[in-house]
């Protein structure tokens, strides 16, 4: 019979139509911004610095070492290396960055800089309402909008971050039973520990995050 | 374009002859909505008859090749989401085989495995998107498209808890995969799979013996066998003509020589074929889903002594491709024993399948030009790249 499959067809819209009513796989949407889905835990949207600590500036893991401006595939991030060393967290003086820009009009979120990162200092952050006014100096980011907290990586991403810090305790007990070797054998020296836990450390070979495993 | 100079004319072409009837020289794209992108077609019209029909790309150029000659191997796979941006997963792993190839690496079984299930997840939200484009294109304005969006969220879903990003996941690496499945990730994807056949026998019932999408598809852009071969053709819409030519039946790249399914072939190569075969071909994919599923291995995911950084393979040259949800989509790498390839070259399906565009639409109406190009299913970031 000519207009049969029409008919089936509308069928299936009515069948979906009323079956909204009372499934929700028939009715996915959401009223966002009232109404919000469960944020993914794997979700990264931009890069941010970590920092361990209270103090954004004396925290800082980063060394600027470049392997990530170097490795950024749109050239995204803007360094410019301290010419004075500052203690970090364990006390080893340590190059900081001076100038750490991300242009995130052209960050394409790769993640491609965390996955290079052999300090663990830079991790994808998952806020997505960043819509601005301003099209240039407020999609630059400075350090200080991209420094954000260790215990603000560990509510967004708490299984990574959990394997981060058992890496970088890992690697920072052998760092302190080198040092205390060391100290026994020149009982002069005493190893700087760090009281709050993790630290960064200045470790040639690079510590193997979860998300290169 | 130039190979078709004299097309098969049943009415007058040129102003003189044609008497009082005048042709029409009309532009289509690159800003139409059925052009899937910017793309822009130069269309020749006698009435509403197509006379000639040139299509102009190059609105999407970006430059991929060349700046892929300047970055890290690694530094190129971002880049490669973003060529066919619905299915960024395939194009990820043809790169990944290319360069596997080109280095001699070797991929754990496991990461193998998820190679196969992200592929098929892919090829599904394709072809379902496909579908819905192409009767979005007929006028069905949004029912087909939003049934088969409904399921492409809960892919994307399950693309994200894995990669971290809906549509460009970046998730491949040469030797693996990046990051391992999450917990609970197979149960969640086993649970989707099961409902999809569900979704697939709502979603033929819906269109398939639909009088009005039969009457437009049926014997329009008839692709003869020939044709098909001769223009390089590939993807479902070279088996919608009847060629038997699948790369995972062919090439068995990854592991598909692991799986029973089979292809699916059409008889006419018309419209309605090419979007039948899509249909066929996703019920296939739910089958080597659930094999694959089933069959998933404990494991490392990647070759840990694969280098993230400096990595530089000898020189040498590799072609890496795979049967993307498109067609046949190779990357072609030259290294020079470098950290960069000296020569990258991507073999687009979109761009080849659109070389026949014109043979299809010469003699059909202006209205089916856009149907036939909905259902070569195109992406206009491969197609430029």
């Amino acid at each position: 019979m000519f207009g049969e499959g029409i008919l089936k067809g509308l069928a299936e819209t009515a069948r979906n139509f009323l079956g909204s009513y009372v499934s929700k796989n028939r009715l996915t949407t959401v009223q966002y911004p009232e109404e919000r889905l469960p944020q993914i835990e794997a979700y990264r949207n931009f890069p941010f610095l970590v920092y361990d600590g209270d103090d954004w500036q004396q925290g800082l893991r980063c060394v600027s070492c470049f392997i990530c401006e170097k490795e950024c595939p749109p050239k995204c991030i803007i360094i410019e290396k301290s010419t004075d060393k500052k203690p970090d967290a364990v006390g080893k003086p340590q190059f900081y960055p001076k100038v750490f820009n991300i242009d995130v009009s052209v960050c394409m979120s790769c993640q491609i800089c965390v996955e290079v990162c052999p300090f663990d200092a830079i991790k994808m952050d998952t806020d997505y309402e960043l819509s601005t006014t301003n099209r240039f100096s407020a999609l630059l980011w400075d350090k200080h909008r991209l420094a954000k907290s260790n215990e603000h990586y560990h509510k967004i991403h708490p299984t990574e971050a959990a394997a981060v810090d058992a890496a970088l305790a890992t690697e920072r007990a052998k760092v302190a039973a080198k040092a205390k070797a060391a100290a026994e054998a020149k009982p002069a020296a005493a190893p700087a520990t760090n009281p709050n836990g993790a630290s960064t450390t200045a470790a040639d070979k690079p510590v193997p995050t979860a998300s290169e495993k | 374009m130039s190979t078709v100079t004299e097309p098969v004319r049943t009415r007058p072409t040129s102003v003189a002859d044609a008497g009082e009837s005048q042709l029409l020289e009309l532009s289509m794209g690159p800003q139409h909505p059925s052009t899937h992108g910017v793309f822009r077609m130069d269309v020749v019209l006698d009435g509403e008859r197509v006379m000639k029909l040139k299509p102009v790309f190059g609105y999407l150029h970006r430059n991929h090749e060349k700046i892929a000659e300047h970055e890290t191997y690694l530094g190129s796979m971002p880049y490669t989401d973003r060529l066919d941006y619905i299915c960024s997963l395939t194009n990820n792993w043809a790169y990944a085989l290319a360069v596997e190839k080109l280095a001699g690496i070797q991929v754990p079984e496991r990461a193998e495995y998820i190679r196969v299930i992200t592929a098929e997840l892919t090829r599904f939200l394709n072809h379902g998107a496909l579908i819905g484009f192409l009767t979005q294109d007929m006028g069905a304005s949004g029912t087909p498209l939003m049934y088969a969006f409904r399921e492409r969220e809960t892919i994307l879903d399950l693309f994200e808890s894995l990669t971290g990003a809906r549509m460009m996941c970046n998730y491949m690496r040469f030797g693996g995969c990046r990051v391992d499945l999450p917990a609970g990730w197979l149960d969640q994807a086993r649970k989707f799979v099961a409902t999809l056949p569900r979704f697939l026998d709502e979603f033929e019932r819906l269109l398939a013996t639909n009088e009005i999408l039969m009457a437009r598809t049926q014997g329009v852009g008839i692709m003869s066998k020939e044709l098909a071969i001769n223009a390089g053709v590939t993807g479902p819409i070279l088996r919608a003509s009847g060629v038997n030519y699948d790369l995972r039946k062919v090439d068995k790249y990854g592991i598909y020589d692991r799986f029973a399914f089979k292809i699916p072939l059409g008889e006419h190569g018309d419209t309605y074929d090419r979007y039948m075969i899509r249909l066929l071909e996703m019920r296939e994919s739910v089958k080597i889903l659930n094999q694959a599923l089933k069959d998933i291995p404990e494991g490392p995911i990647i070759d840990p002594k694969t280098k993230i950084r400096g990595f530089k393979p000898k020189p040498g040259e590799a072609y890496g491709r795979i049967e993307s949800p498109k067609g046949e989509l190779g990357f072609y790498l030259v290294s020079d024993g470098t950290a960069n390839p000296y020569r990258y070259r991507v073999r687009s399906c979109c761009m080849v399948n659109l070389t026949v565009l014109e043979q299809l639409c010469i003699g059909h109406n202006v209205a089916d030009v856009v149907v036939i190009l909905g259902s070569i299913d195109i992406v206009m970031g491969e197609v430029d790249r």
